[in-house]
């Protein structure tokens, strides 16, 4: 094995086993960041070790043993410290206080619940958002900083310094090591879910950059969302964005062309559509609605991926249900975005003019000045009821309000079109 | 990044421990927690399958056992992960299992990344 191989093989232990390292030993140090620092320590050593020694046989066992003996080490030295300070120099009653708790249970035992005692304290409110996202991915995702970095498009320093700031943070303000309980558990969770699903939108949108780490965020997304589902088997909700991100992801082959440009959804190949994660997805759905939650905010999303994933072709799909869904998501979380889907919707179910009845009480919405998709919407109403002047200004307008640039030239391509019709 | 585990073992084996069974549920159980295995199964004995084969023009339909099968494929995982360091370093917790808990079991897992429709879509490659 060169060394390259070597250091492949670490990054991939590393990248099982770190999460369960940092969460057993942040219970023991009751520090997450000291925790972390000891994990680290333990990899550094692997990286030493390894490429002379060989890789051990459960390398996994090997890297928890290394920083185990860490956290042993440090809770003798501070131990040692203690007792110094408060001169206590018999030596029994020393030996005794040496006394080295059970690291071994501690680590072993309930594993699942420091998991979620990781999560729980990597989104915690007293962390900016962007604090959350970095802490999550570095702890529990196994991301290097670099790695977020990139994903972010922001500066190695920049996401070392978050990640150091919010450890910090959480030190500070003596943050306990904890699942919430009662009332708490629903506002808690609903950040857990929050920094799950932006990690999953940033990389599904990639408004900007077309670097290949940030179709790897959904997977990331993917994954701890997966995990939190079997922490956390009762919360409805949890299964709910499971299910979202699955459907969503199961489409990611079939949203860009040959060369990268945008494919809308009806318009897409769905013979690419994975029909692996849409089945997961459609699964998921099921549980939450089985724990009682088909109402909740992510529970509604996905009903309606979950109705573009069951129809084999766009002319199968339940308009009127995706209407009732987004009108019931509407009420739950009113927003102009939601309306706007609804109008899209209304429009398939009901013909172009119900639909661009509603886009037009939208045009006044604030939040929505500068939002390319309404004049694009709006657009593509206009161009279907044959008033191809006004739907060219339309696309015209969205043209020049998107970052994209793939998506402008789709926007003229329309533009042009228009031209044409009128002619 | 999407990997198929393929096991393959000798045809003829005696029925596998209990310890075995036990340590590889609870390695299901650990697969599924960890949020990359998504589908997995085991497969029914080469005896009761049947093999399709095109050759020479001809289809033919045969059913099992084979003289000839020396290895078989007796289950599958599939998995989400980022390289394939992730995937061999899994394929060798599950043949550590398999020599901690079933003496004498010898066989092999394949790992094959499974490729998405663009990798056989015409009109990528340009």
């Amino acid at each position: 094995m060169t060394a390259t191989d070597i250091n492949r093989t670490i990054d991939a232990v590393w990248r099982i086993e770190s999460a369960r390292i940092i969460a057993g030993l942040t219970r023991i140090v009751r520090d997450v960041g000291i925790a972390e620092e000891l994990a680290q320590d333990a990899l550094v050593a692997a990286l030493e070790q390894w490429p002379q020694s060989g890789i051990p046989d459960n390398p996994g066992a090997w890297l928890m043993a290394a920083a185990k003996n860490r956290a042993i080490d440090l809770w003798r030295r501070n131990k040692r410290l203690e007792l110094k300070h408060a001169e206590l120099g018999r030596d029994l009653q020393a030996q005794q206080e040496m006394a080295v708790p059970d690291f071994e249970a501690a680590l072993d035992d309930n594993i699942g619940d420091d998991l979620l005692r990781l999560v729980f304290i990597s989104c915690h409110p007293v962390l900016t958002t962007e604090a959350r996202v970095a802490l999550t991915l570095r702890l529990l995702g196994g991301l290097t900083t670099d790695e977020i970095a990139h994903a972010f498009l922001a500066t190695e320093p920049t996401i070392a310094q978050r990640i150091v700031r919010a450890k910090r943070t959480l030190a500070d303000e003596r943050v306990p090591f904890e699942v919430p309980q009662g009332a708490e558990l629903v506002s808690r969770l609903s950040s857990v879910l929050e920094v799950i699903y932006l990690i999953f939108n940033e990389g599904y949108s990639a408004t900007a950059g077309d670097d290949w780490m940030r179709p790897a965020l959904c997977e990331d997304a993917l994954r701890l969302g997966r995990i939190l589902a079997e922490l956390a088997p009762k919360e409805p909700e949890v299964h709910a964005l499971v299910a979202l991100m699955e459907i969503q992801a199961s489409r990611a082959a079939a949203r860009t062309g040959p060369s990268g440009e945008p494919v809308l959804l009806l318009d897409q190949n769905r013979a690419h559509w994975d029909q692996l994660l849409i089945r997961r997805g459609l699964v998921a759905l099921e549980r939450t609605e089985a724990l009682g939650g088909a109402r909740g905010p992510y529970a509604l999303q996905a009903a309606i991926a979950a109705c573009h994933a069951r129809a084999r072709a766009p002319q199968e799909t339940d308009w009127p249900r995706i209407v009732g869904l987004y009108e019931e998501l509407g009420r739950l979380m009113p927003s102009p975005i939601v309306d706007l889907n609804r109008a899209v919707a209304v429009a398939m179910a009901s013909g172009p003019a119900a639909g661009l009845e509603i886009v037009d009480t939208l045009i006044s919405e604030p939040s929505l000045k500068s939002y390319h998709l309404l004049p694009s919407v709006r657009g593509d109403f206009l161009f279907k009821l044959g008033r191809f002047d006004e739907a060219r200004c339309e696309f015209e307008r969205a043209a020049s309000l998107t970052r994209n640039t793939r998506e402008r030239d789709l926007l003229l391509d329309r533009a042009k079109a228009c031209h044409h019709e009128a002619l | 990044m999407r990997f198929m585990m393929l096991v393959k073992h000798g045809e003829i084996q005696a029925p596998p421990p209990k310890e075995f069974l036990d340590a590889m549920a609870k390695l299901g159980e650990e697969a599924e927690k960890s949020g990359t295995m998504v589908a997995s199964g085991g497969l029914s004995p080469i005896a009761k399958s049947a093999r399709v084969r095109l050759s020479r023009g001809q289809v033919n339909a045969v059913d099992g056992p084979f003289a000839e099968s020396k290895e078989v494929v007796g289950g599958f995982a599939i998995f989400d992960l980022k390289s394939k360091e992730e995937a061999i370093e899994g394929a060798k917790r599950f043949m550590e299992l398999h020599r901690k808990y079933w003496p004498g079991w010898e066989g092999e897992t394949e790992v094959r990344q499974v490729l998405g429709p663009q990798a056989f879509d015409p009109r990528a490659k340009a």
